[in-house]
């Protein structure tokens, strides 16, 4: 018996056949869609690796089964630049040496996305390690992670300050 | 993961229907099922996907003053509701405080009701494990029990439930409405969880195929607003369940302590309401020595499992604390660290 499963993904609409509902919304992305920015850690919602933002909110996409998605608007690591130029929070996590391995920056920026978007942490970074909590860094870039996250903040503050004058 | 169908119900009515298949399991948001499935803990035939029912997302305020939350409400929605979390402080808190942000989005109120212990036992299909095939023994009981239950464990089970948000609600007496093909009908919070007894894998009141379709907290329960905290021990700062935790709150009156509620988590297989610890409160002035007099008395049950006697002084201080910090007023704003120990405590109590 085949489900059919219409996402938007990164903008782009998408229709799926998929022949057994056990396919995870991580799967669905890296084996059908080949969009492989999104990463597989530990599979069971504990690493953080493979948050993406679905309707507007930073989930784990290994604990969500993509026919139940169904409908749903999906953005991942490869839909968040602009044109040729990378995110803010890209940029920010490049100047403040995020990173290590890399293994977990798509994890890592997909949920700093969304903790900006969800606008609770504002610039104390207690709020952000806090609200940074789901997604473990094996390198230990915890302290560049945090100095990213705020410095994208304010990037993003002032670019919106700006549309709006 | 064994094989299952899926259907995706457009009503309750339906959901319910489809649920009285032997076999058939509830899918919301899935943060706790399909872990469960991947380890091979759950295996259902069916999965009876609720996500698409739109009228169990509300919060709705109802007439006599309670409040309404829908099955499918997400944590992380239902603690950032300015309204809500104005009226009832320490639920918001205790949602706060639990899993990560990213679980907080997508896990349910509904589903944090009815999810699974974190034994490892349980978890680990290679353990015998009481819960998870009655009559198979118990590993936890000869190994690493540190976390496991200190208040209500029988010898068949020693796990925890690891609710962050039951520990308020069931402070505040929340009830559970549930639907069935018999109908709806209601459960205290309170008593809407079993303790293990000899049969570990019935961990709840509801009927097979029965639904939870929304949680109530009476119009009683924001009298406490202005004292109501919890407080959670992990084992790290953030995204760890609870070793020990307390939710608190007080009602004052000409200086006094009105009326008191106080329930723990990580203690037993469910929240564990400390109703005799509440009458000691009721009528004395705020006081370091009446915690620990209540602190003792919601403890005076307590035996450990197994490597776990030192969570019963823990609980205790946990208690006082807990209570310490209610008594000081709920803080303006949402603490950085909701539930942490490592905040400051503020207030008079803490000099007096």
């Amino acid at each position: 018996m085949g489900f059919s499963t219409t996402l938007t993904v990164n903008g782009v609409k998408r229709t799926l056949e998929l022949d057994d509902p056990r396919v995870t919304l991580l799967d669905l992305l890296r084996e059908r869609l080949e969009l492989t920015g999104t990463k597989k850690g530990c599979d069971r919602g504990q690493c953080g690796a493979c948050t993406v933002i679905v309707d507007g909110r930073r989930i784990n996409s290994c604990l969500a089964l993509a026919i139940s998605h169904d409908g749903a608007d999906v953005l991942t690591i490869e839909g968040v630049t602009r044109g040729d130029r990378l995110h803010p929070v890209q940029e920010a996590f490049i100047a403040h040496d995020g990173l290590q391995c890399g293994f977990c920056t798509p994890g890592q920026i997909m949920s700093a996305v969304g903790l900006i978007h969800e606008g609770h942490a504002g610039d104390d970074p207690e709020r952000v390690r806090e609200g940074m909590s789901g997604n473990l860094c094996r390198c230990g870039a915890y302290q560049g992670i945090t100095e990213a996250v705020l410095e994208a903040q304010k990037a993003l503050e002032a670019a919106s300050r700006k549309e709006v004058a | 993961m064994k094989s299952f169908d899926y259907v995706r119900p457009a009503t309750v009515r339906e959901a319910v229907a489809a649920a009285a298949e032997p076999g058939a399991a509830y899918l919301a948001a899935g943060t706790n099922l399909l872990d469960l499935m991947k380890a091979g803990v759950t295996r259902p035939n069916l999965l009876v996907d609720i996500t698409h029912l739109r009228d169990l997302y509300h919060v709705e305020d109802l007439a006599d003053g309670s409040v309404r939350i829908g099955a499918l409400v997400r944590n992380a929605d239902l603690a950032h509701d300015r309204k809500f979390a104005r009226r009832f402080p320490a639920v918001a808190e205790a949602l706060l405080s639990g899993a990560s942000a990213q679980l907080r989005n997508a896990a349910t109120v509904g589903g944090n009701l009815v999810q699974r212990t974190r034994c490892a036992y349980f978890y680990d299909v290679a353990s015998a494990c009481n819960k998870r095939s009655p009559g198979a023994g118990c590993d936890a009981r000869g190994g690493d029990n540190r976390l496991h239950a200190i208040l209500g464990w029988s010898q068949s089970c020693i796990a925890t439930h690891p609710s962050d948000f039951c520990i308020p609600l069931a402070a505040l007496d929340a009830v559970v409405e549930v639907e069935g093909r018999a109908g709806r009908r209601e459960i205290p919070l309170e008593l809407f969880h079993r303790l293990p007894g000899d049969a570990p894998d019935r961990e709840n009141m509801l009927e097979p195929g029965e639904m939870i379709v929304a949680v109530r907290l009476p119009a009683e329960a924001a009298r406490f607003a202005a004292h109501a905290r919890y407080l959670k021990v992990r084992e790290r700062t953030s995204y760890a369940f609870a070793v020990v935790s307390a939710a608190a709150a007080l009602r004052f009156e000409a200086g006094a302590i009105a009326d008191a509620r106080l329930a723990l988590g990580g203690v037993a297989m469910k929240p564990w309401r400390a109703r005799e610890a509440e009458q000691i409160l009721i009528g004395a002035p705020a006081a370091a020595s009446l915690f620990r007099r209540a602190a003792e008395t919601a403890l005076a049950e307590a035996k450990p499992s197994g490597d776990n006697a030192y969570k019963i002084e823990l609980a205790r201080r946990v208690v006082v604390r807990a209570l310490t910090l209610a008594a000081a007023g709920t803080p303006e704003r949402m603490p950085a660290l909701p539930g942490s120990p490592f905040a400051a405590v503020s207030g008079v109590v803490n000099h007096g």
